[in-house]
């Protein structure tokens, strides 16, 4: 992999070697069973010899503390907030997912920036602030988008961990309660995520369907991602 | 790329080198202004409570690259620019700043970030009215810094980008790398220079003749304490302690 790898600039400062590695993400709103998916998606790749690393949004060892902490007292501005997970992200690009790739892992990722773009144009930020914020960030070798309808979301939440808070997008004042804001702000969220299914290219899978079908039909260009371009000697036998 | 200031405030920075002076310099004009009667609100590089235990532990476990320290140095900047400087500049004060954008272009590039990418993670930042830049020669710094303070730390001196396994040695590679940056922005940015080799008196007249010039008939936000100023204010900047952030 050269700097053309990177949306922008990348880490100027550091030399890397080709990554033989491939970088497989999972996009999609909240409830739509991304964490799911992955688990399945790992223990299928593992089964077939692949040596897997997950990483997810907010996962960073130097930011989760802090990121948690933060969010907790719901004083953070859209800026603040916004760079906290860019700081997030920088830090698991360079320390993990870098080197798992350079060591020829399938990197699995539970979302990628493109959530975080998302959320930043519902909040007013620019949106060519965020993508250029996000120089940093290695292109994926395949974009999956989960994509369902709200009511699968509310019901996959209820019936699981339940709404919460940020989920709902309540910091935007959108209505007064969990449900309805819930519903609007997942919506405008779609209406986001299918502008940039256009832009980086997503892969989008049908994800109003029975879990285990879903799975199903996420192994299709995972396969033939894997099939066709991973070096022969990655190949499990 | 910094947005013009079309708030009812004023916003003044003062940039420079570790052992500049400007931290002395600012200190000074605070004190004036609020003689004056102005609302004046003080911020400092690296001080939000917010961000300040992520970025206390990545020093301390040295876990930085020179992208997250961009990035938690401008998180911390965000926190202070939405939380009070912005929303104070909205309603007429002046405000003065330690350290502004231009450090993070100055320390960051030098550490090799992207110079672009850096200054558009700051665009959200309006452009001082004036921004005052310090300038000393490199040794002369480094003499205030050494009699100052007991010893550097790890990323004050730059130590993560191993130019040099001596933290002084260090700590001279990488100021000499800042202050190579900072003279390339006094162009770029309208920097307004003032020789930092000169007695602090003679600085200070210079900053605040600058400063009067650009308030002339200027009307900020009304400050009901014009009496008391010489109480104890919680917007007063902290001494200067001849040590930075």
């Amino acid at each position: 992999m050269s700097t053309n790898n990177f949306y922008g600039a990348g880490f100027p400062y550091r030399n890397f070697q080709k990554l033989p590695g491939k970088l497989i993400v999972v996009e999609g709103t909240d409830g739509v069973g991304r964490s799911t998916q992955i688990r399945e998606l790992r223990h299928w790749l593992e089964a077939e010899g692949y040596a897997v690393s997950d990483t997810g949004l907010t996962r960073s060892d130097l930011t989760s503390s802090g990121l948690e902490e933060a969010k907790s007292g719901h004083t953070l501005g859209p800026i603040t907030m916004s760079l906290f997970y860019a700081a997030d992200f920088a830090d698991r690009i360079e320390n993990l997912i870098i080197p798992a790739l350079s060591a020829g892992f399938v990197v699995l990722s539970d979302r990628y920036f493109y959530s975080v773009i998302a959320r930043n144009a519902m909040r007013g930020l620019d949106k060519e602030w965020t993508r250029q914020l996000y120089g940093m960030a290695l292109r994926p070798d395949l974009i999956l988008y989960l994509k369902a309808n709200v009511p699968t979301l509310v019901s996959r939440l209820v019936h699981g961990r339940g709404l919460n808070y940020w989920e709902a997008g309540m910091d935007m004042h959108l209505a007064d309660n969990m449900y309805d804001s819930f519903v609007q702000y997942q919506t405008l969220v779609m209406k986001e995520f299918d502008e940039l299914a256009v832009e980086y290219n997503f892969v989008t899978i049908d994800a109003d369907q029975k879990v285990d079908k879903i799975i199903e039909d996420l192994k299709v260009p995972i396969t033939q991602l894997l099939r066709n371009r991973l070096p022969k000697e990655m190949k499990p036998n | 790329m910094l947005r013009p200031n079309t708030t009812k405030g004023k916003l003044i920075v003062v940039e420079g080198i570790d052992g500049s002076g400007k931290s002395t310099q600012i200190d000074l004009l605070y004190k004036w202004l609020q003689s004056q009667g102005y609302s004046v609100y003080f911020s400092e590089w690296n001080s939000s409570p917010l961000v300040k235990s992520t970025t206390k532990r990545a020093k301390k476990d040295k876990s930085f690259t020179p992208t997250t320290f961009s990035i938690l140095h401008c998180t911390d900047f965000a926190d202070r620019w939405e939380n009070s400087i912005y929303p104070l500049l909205k309603a007429g004060v002046i405000v003065l700043a330690d350290r502004y954008v231009y450090t993070a272009f100055a320390r960051d590039v030098a550490r090799g970030v992207d110079p672009d990418w850096v200054r558009n993670m700051y665009s959200f930042a309006i452009a001082p009215d004036v921004a005052f830049y310090f300038r000393v020669p490199l040794d002369i710094a480094v003499e205030r810094i050494n009699s100052a303070r007991a010893s550097l730390k790890y990323y004050e001196a730059g130590m993560d980008m191993k130019l040099s396994d001596n933290i002084d040695e260090s700590f001279k590679l990488f100021q000499s790398h800042i202050l190579g940056e900072y003279d390339r922005m006094v162009d770029e940015f309208g920097l307004t220079l003032i020789d930092g080799t000169l007695p602090v008196k003679t600085q200070q007249k210079k900053v605040r003749m600058i400063v009067k010039k650009m308030l002339g008939g200027w009307q900020g936000l009304d400050n009901p304490n014009k009496a008391s100023i010489i109480m104890e204010n919680p917007l007063a900047p902290s001494k200067a302690k001849g040590s930075k952030k």
